[in-house]
């Protein structure tokens, strides 16, 4: 018994070390978010002036602007086309399936740069100006891949005959769809939007090659500073943005636990 | 109302013994529908992943002009390019840089699943929850937080000078050692769940019959666990040292310049050097090395599915 408890220390003593290699780069943006010293080596004193300072500070606030507006039009219609799409996928049977599905997973598997540069290239081909228009273009093509292998996963589990009854009862299609079978698609819906939406905001690699000077993000503004060093006030905008979504994590955490007791 | 025939008793039999079947096509509105659902998705991938990634298979095949331009002229000298010493030692590198990178988030990743799977099913979910956590805030904040760290002016230099545990700072980044550091940060995650995944699958009832036919726990994580857990750490591997191929932004920050890998020779012909076409070969060549490994994966069994 003792043996036992001694081992199952040693185990939770891995975690725990794992878990401060994850945490520690964490911990070390919100202590300098509060330093009253602009060079981030050690702890000088506790300040709110960064927070203060970084809500007015025009590029961080736009870049942060553009990343948002990207993310939420680039979630959206990722999740209305592969939402979609997957359903599509499981019931028809089309010329070029077995295709798409292979292609799908391209953006998955394929190093993020090659996919940068081919969508920068069709541009240029196309003659389409680097914005916030081929900005979404290019983050819609790497979410949808996501929306469709969470959806679809989802959809396995789903009971067909429920959408089958609802059209004997005399129900439209789009209402049998609307009623039934999205309802039940729901919480795969909403974890292939949110993953979608927090891949679009973190995304550095194909916004590097698919934005104008005039629309960067987030990421990029904070890769554009990364040469001169970081201030505390992006230190001050990641403790915010950490803050908002392990809210969300938190709520979305204790609604499983819950499910998972009952 | 289109929808009435479809109500009699034998397509109502027969949807429902072969619900594979697709629905007749007696109605438009079933048709639309149909169309409503595959052809976004279907035009979205092609217009913006077939045909992009053709282009540039044709590119790579093309001259380029003085000023950058391309110049649709067959040639072959963007391969020879992409084979020439030089380069072959950048893939070289980049090569050295993905593998210690996937044997070290191997390492790390390998014993946390295991201990994790072990656990209750919340204390699983809680842990797995935190293993994503940091990945979603972001990656070069996070990056740059170990420069604060570990470079020369960095907070344990600092430290370790002042308690006079060193005399001169250590070189902890800027340097391959950095890189490789950086990358296993990043991507640790990818290695995590799906060897998780895979542990998590195994049938606990396997387990028990052994103990009860006396195997020692070592042999049981020799001969069972290990094997039924190798579809999930070939996806890990795969979902590390693929993409560390072209985290070009990982060696910029964390090597300070001092190695190049493809990502950032990749980079480096379409922002700077404005070589297209060159760019273009080697990134063919990233795709056949992915292609490569791929197929050597679903030959072994893997899913592709596993690599979400």
């Amino acid at each position: 018994m003792e043996k036992r408890q001694h081992k199952s220390f040693w185990k939770n003593a891995f975690i725990g070390l794992t878990f401060i290699f994850l945490y520690l780069p964490i911990v070390v943006i919100i202590i300098f978010s509060f330093n009253t010293s602009k060079l981030n080596i050690l702890f000088k004193g506790f300040t709110l002036h960064w927070y203060a300072m970084v809500f007015h500070n025009y590029q961080i606030m736009s870049a942060l602007g553009n990343s948002l507006i990207v993310g939420a039009i680039s979630t959206l219609l990722a999740t209305i086309i592969g939402t979609l799409g997957a359903i599509g996928m499981s019931r028809y049977r089309f010329p070029g399936k077995q295709l798409l599905d292979k292609v799908l997973y391209i953006p998955i598997v394929i190093p993020e740069v090659v996919l940068g540069i081919a969508l920068l290239s069709i541009y240029s081909l196309a003659s389409i100006p680097l914005s916030l228009f081929s900005l979404i273009l290019a983050h819609v093509t790497f979410c949808i891949p996501f929306v469709v292998l969470t959806v679809r996963s989802r959809l396995i589990g789903i009971d067909k005959s429920l959408e089958e009854a609802a059209l004997d009862l005399g129900a439209t299609p789009l209402v049998a769809f609307i009623k039934v079978t999205l309802p039940l698609l729901l919480p795969g819906i909403i974890s292939g939007a949110g993953f979608s939406f927090a891949l679009s905001l973190d995304d550095v690699i194909i916004s590097f090659f698919t934005t104008g000077p005039a629309s960067t993000t987030f990421p990029l503004q904070v890769y554009a500073m990364v040469k001169t060093g970081i201030t505390p006030e992006i230190d001050a905008i990641s403790t915010v943005m950490m803050l908002v979504i392990v809210l969300v994590i938190v709520i979305n955490a204790v609604t499983q636990v819950k499910r998972v007791k009952q | 109302m289109m929808e009435i025939p479809k109500n009699d008793f034998s397509t109502k039999f027969k949807k429902h013994t072969t619900p594979t079947n697709q629905p007749a096509h007696n109605s438009i509105s079933e048709k639309i529908s149909k169309w409503i659902q595959i052809i976004p998705i279907s035009l979205w991938m092609l217009l913006l992943v077939v045909i992009p990634l053709m282009y540039v298979l044709v590119m790579s095949f093309m001259s380029r002009n003085y000023y950058g331009g391309i110049v649709y002229k067959f040639t072959l000298n963007n391969y020879v390019q992409v084979f020439n010493w030089q380069n072959l030692k950048i893939y070289g590198q980049s090569i050295w840089i993905g593998l210690m990178s996937t044997i070290i988030c191997l390492l790390i990743a390998y014993p946390f699943a295991l201990f994790t799977a072990q656990k209750g099913p919340i204390a699983k979910m809680i842990l797995i929850t935190l293993v994503i956590v940091p990945s979603v805030s972001n990656s070069l904040v996070r990056l740059f937080s170990w420069i604060t760290l570990l470079r020369r002016t960095g907070v344990i230099n600092t430290i370790l000078e002042k308690i006079g545990f060193i005399k001169q700072p250590l070189a902890m980044v800027y340097n391959t050692g950095g890189i490789v550091l950086g990358m296993s940060y990043l991507l640790l995650m990818f290695m995590i769940i799906p060897i998780f995944n895979s542990l998590d699958r195994i049938d606990h009832d396997l387990i028990e019959a052994a103990e009860d036919l006396g195997a020692s726990k070592w042999k049981i994580l020799q001969e069972i666990v290990i094997p039924l857990s190798m579809p999930g750490v070939f996806a890990g591997c795969i979902m590390v040292f693929i993409p560390s191929l072209g985290y070009f932004f990982v060696s910029d920050v964390m090597g300070g310049g001092t190695s190049i890998m493809m990502g950032n020779l990749i980079e480096n012909q379409f922002q700077v050097s404005r070589n297209w076409p060159f760019g273009a070969a080697i990134s063919v060549m990233l795709i056949v090395l992915t292609m490569i490994l791929l197929v050597l994966f679903q030959r072994r069994g893997g899913k592709m599915d596993d690599l979400g």
